[in-house]
């Protein structure tokens, strides 16, 4: 991990090794603020300026956290940047920090923030520390926000509030598709979002143990 | 007495802590490979949630609420802002002393539930459930019935997910939704079926 | 790297201090403006039932403060006599609070709303324009099918008359019993009547379309699909404007009103 170009630890979360759809971290808090784009948006801003400050904090200070205690002082410094964040949420914008409730203390537990402190902060000097915590977290918000937008548009008709899809309670057109705001859409929708994306980078393919596709493979080879 | 039992329905189906709010996600993918590794991180967050939210709920009581700083002379000190570190600090403790305890006079449950117990200390149900404590304001009795509750509905989803992953070995899945993909299907339907318990009161 | 004992206390206190002044000074700093927030919330909703606001409606803070202070009247009432309690003050009173302590609270009577707990006293608005008394605001709750719906329902000064009902937190099912929500739905209970010749509370949600407000007045179009949420605010809407919610306050209000109008 020592010669990380700042390009490298920008571009690679976003796509190459999202932390959602490849390492499945930090989807807890993540979907079930996914019924709106609102938000989904503060949400994410929310993640991605905590991993930022946390990741740049901890590698700030990387050299002088004794071994024994280092989890617990990573745990304190990410608690305390969220509890501002929280704080800051229900001062400038009360009415999305409501509906969030406590999927804001949440973030604590959100394994990108602990993942990345450990991973990366602890080991590289703070300005790429801070791009990589910037970049984790602008990953989540990708998958985030595409989560929200198919959710909201086809769930509610509209887009960060504003009607698209005119619909029927309305006195529009357009009939809303109930499941999409339920819990289910979302894992749905997480599943198809990585099969998108592996189909489109194959290489991110897991290799499991697959006795239909061996079966398969052994057909051929018979008929052959 | 059937107050309780509603509220333990409402929080091993209505209200699933992975199924219906996405809590403990990450170890809920990662540990449901096998049933065996399921069912003894399911016994570990049961445990752990019966014993934390209790705790904090008392925490919360005599710490937190609006002028419960009283008996320190301070009844117009408010610090609520705390919640987080108070919460996050006692499930941390907690687990710890869990892990010691165990390892102290049952090595054999030890031997169990050890690799998991580190685990789940950021696990996101644990501080959900905490969470969730304090914003319904539970009573003490209420919370140690939901903390059980809700692990126990924790305990519920990744056994069965785990099962369903076990026979899906055997099929043969597109490739590019091979594992994760197509355990996050499965999980949605898991979560279309626990639906069904929807407004089930007792 | 090994670290002696001494350094490692110290540095755990060093990284707690340092957290507790930036978490501290956070939260001491934004505390004004989020306790604001809460207020500013609580008036939007009463607003909003009023109809004096749209709901969505982007007011800014002060016109809010000034709408809700030149036509609300809020005023803390004793449940069970239905009279004022003026040593109350009712900005700083939260009826949820005071339902959940047992001090000030007592056992429900058997309902079918899931309320176990009343508080003795709740927090009504009267709605003053000119004045003259435009509309009487009840808090209202109770269960549905997921969870507990929070709303306000308003009445026309003949204490009959429903003017509007609103729900502002409720975990129904979006699209089924969440159409609560729907402004359509809630346009439909203007102008019905919430009690019959006798006094007795029969408005509800029935199955099905109801017909218009003179011809079918006690009935409102239940929710299609939502069967369990349209009986649930039945229930409690019921419950709230019966003898164990707000009868005494309405009993004691028609009195003064009778004995005022007749004095005219």
């Amino acid at each position: 991990m020592a010669e990380v170009s700042t390009r490298e630890a920008f571009i690679d979360p976003l796509f190459n090794n999202n932390p959602i759809a490849l390492q499945v971290l930090g989807i807890c808090s993540a979907l079930a603020v996914t019924t709106k784009m609102s938000t989904a948006l503060v949400m994410c801003l929310a993640v991605t300026s905590v991993t930022g400050l946390s990741n740049l904090s901890i590698s700030l200070i990387r050299d002088k956290i004794p071994a024994s205690i280092r989890i617990i002082v990573q745990l304190t410094i990410i608690a305390s940047l969220v509890i501002v964040t929280d704080q800051v949420l229900r001062a400038f914008v009360y009415e999305i920090a409501k509906e969030l409730s406590v999927f804001v203390g949440l973030i604590i537990t959100n394994c990108i923030v602990m993942g990345r402190a450990e991973a990366f902060a602890m080991q590289n000097p703070p300005k790429l520390s801070f791009i990589d915590g910037i970049a984790n977290g602008l990953g989540y918000s990708i998958v985030l926000m595409s989560v929200a937008f198919v959710r909201e548009l086809f769930g509610s008709g509209s887009v960060f509030g504003f009607t698209i899809l005119n619909p029927v309670n309305q006195g529009g057109w357009y009939v809303p598709n109930g499941l999409m705001l339920l819990a289910p859409a979302a894992f749905f929708l997480i599943g198809c979002f990585i099969w998108a994306l592996r189909s489109w980078k194959p290489e991110q393919i897991e290799e499991e143990f697959h006795v239909g596709a061996l079966l398969e493979l052994g057909n051929e080879g018979h008929l052959r | 007495m059937e107050h309780y039992l509603s509220l333990a329905t409402k929080a091993i189906f209505v209200e699933n802590m992975a199924l219906a709010f996405f809590l403990g996600m990450c170890s809920f993918i990662a540990v449901s490979k096998k049933v065996e590794t399921a069912i003894g991180l399911g016994v570990a967050v049961v445990f752990v949630l019966g014993i934390t939210v209790p705790l904090n709920q008392m925490l919360v009581t005599a710490l937190l609420k609006p002028g419960a700083l009283e008996w320190a002379r301070l009844p117009n000190v408010d610090v609520s802002f705390l919640s987080y570190l108070l919460l996050i600090g006692t499930i941390a403790a907690a687990v710890q002393i869990v892990e010691m305890v165990l390892d102290r006079y049952s090595p054999e449950l030890y031997n169990a539930l050890g690799v998991f117990l580190p685990l789940i200390a950021v696990n996101c149900a644990i501080l959900g459930a905490s969470l969730f404590m304090q914003e319904r304001d539970y009573s003490l009795a209420e919370a140690t019935v939901f903390g059980a509750g809700s692990g126990i509905g924790w305990m519920l989803a990744v056994v069965v997910l785990a099962a369903v992953r076990e026979k899906l070995r055997y099929s043969n899945v597109p490739g590019p939704l091979r594992g994760l993909g197509i355990t996050f299907i499965t999980v949605g339907l898991m979560s279309v079926g626990f639906m069904a318990f929807a407004g089930i009161q007792l | 790297m090994q670290h002696s004992t001494g350094y490692i206390v110290g540095f755990a206190l060093t990284v707690c201090l340092v957290c507790a002044l930036f978490v501290a000074g956070s939260a001491v700093g934004l505390k004004e403006r989020q306790e604001a927030n809460v207020l500013l919330d609580r008036q939007k909703k009463v607003l909003v039932v009023a109809g004096l606001m749209k709901e969505g409606e982007d007011l800014s803070r002060e016109e809010i403060a000034a709408l809700f202070e030149s036509s609300i009247q809020p005023k803390v009432i004793d449940l069970q006599t239905g009279e004022v309690d003026p040593t109350i003050d009712p900005t700083a009173f939260d009826q949820q609070a005071e339902a959940r302590n047992p001090e000030t609270s007592i056992e429900a009577p058997e309902n079918a709303s899931k309320i176990r707990r009343l508080p003795k006293h709740a927090l009504v608005y009267d709605v003053v324009q000119d004045g003259e008394l435009k509309a009487l605001i009840l808090p209202v709750e109770g269960y549905g099918l997921w969870g507990t719906l929070y709303g306000y329902i308003a009445l026309a000064p003949d204490a009959r008359t429903i003017l509007g009902i609103t729900f502002y937190k409720h975990k129904e099912t979006p699209g089924l019993g969440g159409e609560v929500d729907n402004p359509l739905w809630k346009a439909k209970w203007h102008g019905r009547l919430a009690f019959d010749e006798r006094g007795n509370p029969v408005i509800g949600v029935k199955k099905g379309p109801a017909g218009p407000p003179d011809e079918d007045p006690y009935n409102v179009d239940g929710l299609s699909g939502a069967t369990l949420t349209s009986r649930g605010v039945t229930r409690l809407v019921r419950f709230w404007l019966g003898e164990n919610g707000f009868g005494p306050y309405l009993d004691r209000y028609r009195e003064q009103a009778g004995v005022r109008s007749a004095a005219a």
